[in-house]
């Protein structure tokens, strides 16, 4: 205790205390995103083949814009880190390639089949670690717990895509799309790479079981038969407005009509 | 009723007895006598009055029913009824109950979307019922009293229907509250204690539902059914309004008397009305809250819209620029202006309303037309107001279109900014446009009539005379047909008049410019006069219908 005492002043302790401030840190760190990093180090499973594969559908298709290194381009944003998932979503809802530059990719049909989208998220996740695939056991909605998903969901989703997870705007021509119909794996890699305009919701912000939660709240919302009747897209009192004005005043002039033919 | 009348009648038959029985104790047969006679002219359009009316009733029958089952308490309950996404959720008890009533009491969301659908419909029918009589001029004197009971019973039906969206204690229903508490905290010096006052602390507090509660189900419909018997008892009072039309008078009413048959029409039609809510209320699902799930301050959700009558002060808020040009809030007097939610308020959403309640008056200002009007105007014979109508019309509704901005963005795949920018441009020019417009198709539709009172109706039938002379018959209107046609006035702008002393002051100086722009562009009835010169001259027309100069009287 002595000796550490006397060395206190010593001109390379400011030194040592720099390093060690770095190292815990940098340890809390790594302790904080474990979760993400440890999924990044099991994408191991992509053979040489595939990943070979994907670089030249990758070159051919999306090299334009992401840069023939998928480093980035002024028209594209880089692709390495992004992950599997991100490739696995993008790919696979037909958001890329992209269309047609604008302020948000718009969804259209595949332009790959599923090995084609499996090699290309071969040769994106080679690129560096980034969200894999996610597992079987979090997509199985018989295992979720709907109650507890409706709770994430109204807590974190529904300001942008619904209560009803039917989708709204956002600024400037940018919305957040319709959550029904979407596939359990493509929610799944939704959350887990916020693709556009969405942020991120990494497994140590919603956990991979609150994840599936998530996903068996909205598949539940989907095979639901509407208890009101007609759900009128569920897009709340603007339907039920324009409702009123068009049908409901229709059949009431279509009755004063009827009750007053025989005037006088 | 007379104690000579008494010994003298006797009823045959055990029912008479019984009604006579009673009507010697009461005086019935009296009002009836009275009421039962009374005429009512027969017109379709006079019939939204009656469905606001019977909506009413509707909404308290089934509100009544809500009640039984409706816990307005704003203490945490763990939700443990049939709806599975909510099992376990803390909520409050307000909310639970509302979940219950929707899934398991029985009938209980047939009820629940029938009192809505109700609301949508008192509030529809009361908005048309209001456009009718603006459009046709039955707000004049003697009714601009009833007028404005009328306006106050609009303004008081969206207060009902606000207190009741609140009650479910939703998300979305609590969104609405939060803005009514940012409303209350705008008003300038004593807007913080007013919503403090009114939520009982801090929003969202756990007080507010049980004070919606009473107010949604005690003072306000109190009030409305007050308001709806003082509207109902000056009917009565003034008669009923009718179209012009042969042997209609402004001394007289041509209709049918209320008993028997209007009476058992009248009755027929409540039920009609309530046929058609039911069927919407069956068939529609209306504010599905179990979608929403309980209220929490923290989230705000896509979607998120007052029901159609609050929407255009929705509107108004989401029109009104945030920081552009300048940021829309000062210090001043110890205290925060938002003028950015005060102003869209007073300013854009107050003054149509105003305006409304105001119009007859200002009407009379300007055509000093003070006398009884118990004929109704046709909108088109009455240009200046029928386009004013249409300049309200468009500016409200560009209000209460921007409260659905977000929807029109998302399935127009349009910019959301965009749309505000347009139904800005809409509200501040919209209402003239619209107003040019309208007058001009006013001017445009007198103009055929008066083309179809003097020449008659086209037949197609071409016919040579016998000097070789083609010429189209013309076929003449019918009498009825063409009184219709001739049987309005046109005033004539009312220039500048002295007052007392002899002066025009800056009042009657305004008041004579707009009485210009009012009346300055008119066509006037078509005179006896100019029929008989139509009808000897077989060739055309025997004025130039083009030189307005020639048709002033």
């Amino acid at each position: 205790m002595k000796a550490l005492s006397q060395k206190r002043r010593h001109p390379l302790a400011v030194l040592v205390l720099l390093a060690l401030a770095l190292l815990l840190s940098g340890g809390l760190y790594a302790v904080a995103t474990a979760t993400n990093e440890a999924k990044a180090a099991t994408s191991t499973s992509y053979s040489a083949e595939d990943i070979a594969e994907g670089q030249k559908l990758f070159l051919a298709n999306c090299a334009t814009c992401h840069g023939v290194d998928a480093e980035g381009t002024t028209d594209g944003t880089s692709l390495i880190g992004v992950g599997a998932a991100a490739v696995d979503f993008q790919v696979g809802t037909g958001r890329m390639p992209m269309q047609m530059q604008g302020v948000q990719a718009q969804i259209k049909p595949g332009q790959f089949n599923d090995e084609q989208i499996m090699q290309l998220s071969a040769y994106v996740a080679s690129l560096g670690a980034g969200p894999t695939i996610p597992e079987e056991q979090y997509l199985d909605v018989s295992q979720g717990d709907a109650a507890n998903g409706a709770k994430v969901f109204l807590a974190n989703c529904a300001m942008c895509h619904n209560a009803a997870g039917v989708g709204g705007a956002l600024t400037r021509g940018k919305y957040a799309p319709t959550l029904m119909g979407v596939s359990e794996k493509h929610i799944y890699e939704a959350m887990e790479t916020g693709p556009q305009n969405m942020p991120v919701f990494n497994d140590a912000n919603i956990t991979p079981e609150e994840k599936r939660d998530v996903i068996t709240y909205l598949k539940s919302q989907e095979v639901n038969t509407s208890v009101g009747g007609f759900k009128l897209g569920s897009l709340g009192p603007v339907s039920e407005g324009l409702l009123i004005w068009t049908l409901g005043l229709v059949i009431v002039i279509g009755f004063t009509l009827w009750l007053t033919s025989r005037a006088a | 009723m007379s104690t000579s009348m008494q010994s003298d009648y006797k009823a045959k038959t055990a029912s008479g007895r019984i009604a006579h029985y009673v009507d010697q104790r009461v005086g019935a047969s009296g009002v009836i006598k009275e009421f039962g006679r009374k005429i009512f002219p027969d017109h379709w359009s006079f019939m939204f009055g009656e469905v606001a009316l019977y909506s009413l009733v509707i909404l308290i029958i089934s509100g009544t029913f809500l009640t039984f089952f409706f816990n307005p308490t704003m203490t945490s309950v763990t939700y443990d009824g049939s709806y599975v996404p909510m099992k376990g959720t803390h909520m409050s008890g307000a909310y639970a109950s509302t979940l219950d009533i929707s899934f398991d009491v029985r009938g209980g969301l047939l009820i629940r979307q029938i009192h809505h659908w109700a609301a949508l419909m008192f509030m529809m029918a009361m908005s048309v019922h209001m456009l009718r009589v603006f459009f046709t001029g039955a707000f004049r004197r003697p009714r601009e009293l009833n007028w404005v009971v009328g306006a106050t019973l609009l303004i008081v039906g969206i207060l009902a229907g606000f207190t009741g969206y609140s009650l479910p204690d939703d998300v979305l229903s609590g969104n609405g509250l939060r803005i009514i508490d940012g409303i209350f905290k705008a008003i300038p010096l004593v807007g913080t204690y007013l919503s403090l006052f009114f939520f009982g602390g801090e929003f969202p507090g756990t007080a507010v539902i049980g004070r919606l509660y009473t107010l949604h189900i005690m003072i306000i419909p109190a009030l409305l059914l007050l308001l709806v018997a003082i509207h109902m008892f000056m009917v009565v009072l003034h008669k009923h309004t009718q179209y012009p039309g042969p042997g209609r008078t402004e001394n007289n009413v041509v209709g049918f008397p209320v008993g028997p048959v209007y009476a058992a029409k009248a009755g027929g039609f409540f039920f009609i009305v309530f046929g058609i809510i039911a069927f919407l209320g069956a068939t529609f699902t209306i504010n599905a809250i179990w979608n929403y799930g309980p209220y929490d301050p923290s989230p705000v959700q896509a979607g998120t819209q007052p029901d159609w009558y609050v929407g255009f002060g929705d509107g108004a808020l989401r029109l009104w620029p945030g920081v552009w040009p300048w940021p829309w809030e000062f210090e001043f007097l110890g205290g925060t202006w938002v003028l950015s939610v005060l102003l869209p308020f007073a300013l854009m959403a107050g003054s149509v309303m105003m305006a409304m309640v105001f119009w007859p008056w200002i009407e009379r200002w300007v055509t000093k037309d003070d006398r009884v009007h118990n004929i109704l105007d046709r909108p088109r014979n009455a240009p200046f107001r029928t386009g004013v109508g249409v300049a309200g019309i468009i500016g409200y509704s560009a209000l209460m279109i921007a409260a659905s901005s977000d929807l029109i963005a998302t399935h127009f795949h349009v910019s959301l900014n965009d749309v505000a920018y347009w139904l800005r441009f809409t509200f501040v020019f919209g209402p003239l446009i619209g107003f040019l417009i309208t007058q001009r198709i006013c001017l445009a539709l007198q103009r055929k009539d008066r083309e179809l009172v003097l020449h008659g109706i086209e037949t197609g039938q071409v016919v040579q005379l016998p000097h070789g002379e083609f010429i189209e018959v013309h076929k003449p209107l019918d009498e009825y047909r063409r009184y219709k046609l001739v049987s309005f006035e046109s005033p004539a702008p009312i220039p500048a008049q002295p007052n007392k002393k002899g002066k025009i002051g800056l009042m009657e100086k305004t008041r004579a410019g707009l009485s210009k722009i009012w009346f300055e562009d008119r066509v006037i009835a078509v005179t006896p006069a100019e029929l008989e010169a139509a009808h000897h001259d077989h060739h055309g027309p025997a004025i130039d219908k083009k030189q307005k100069g020639s048709l002033e009287q």
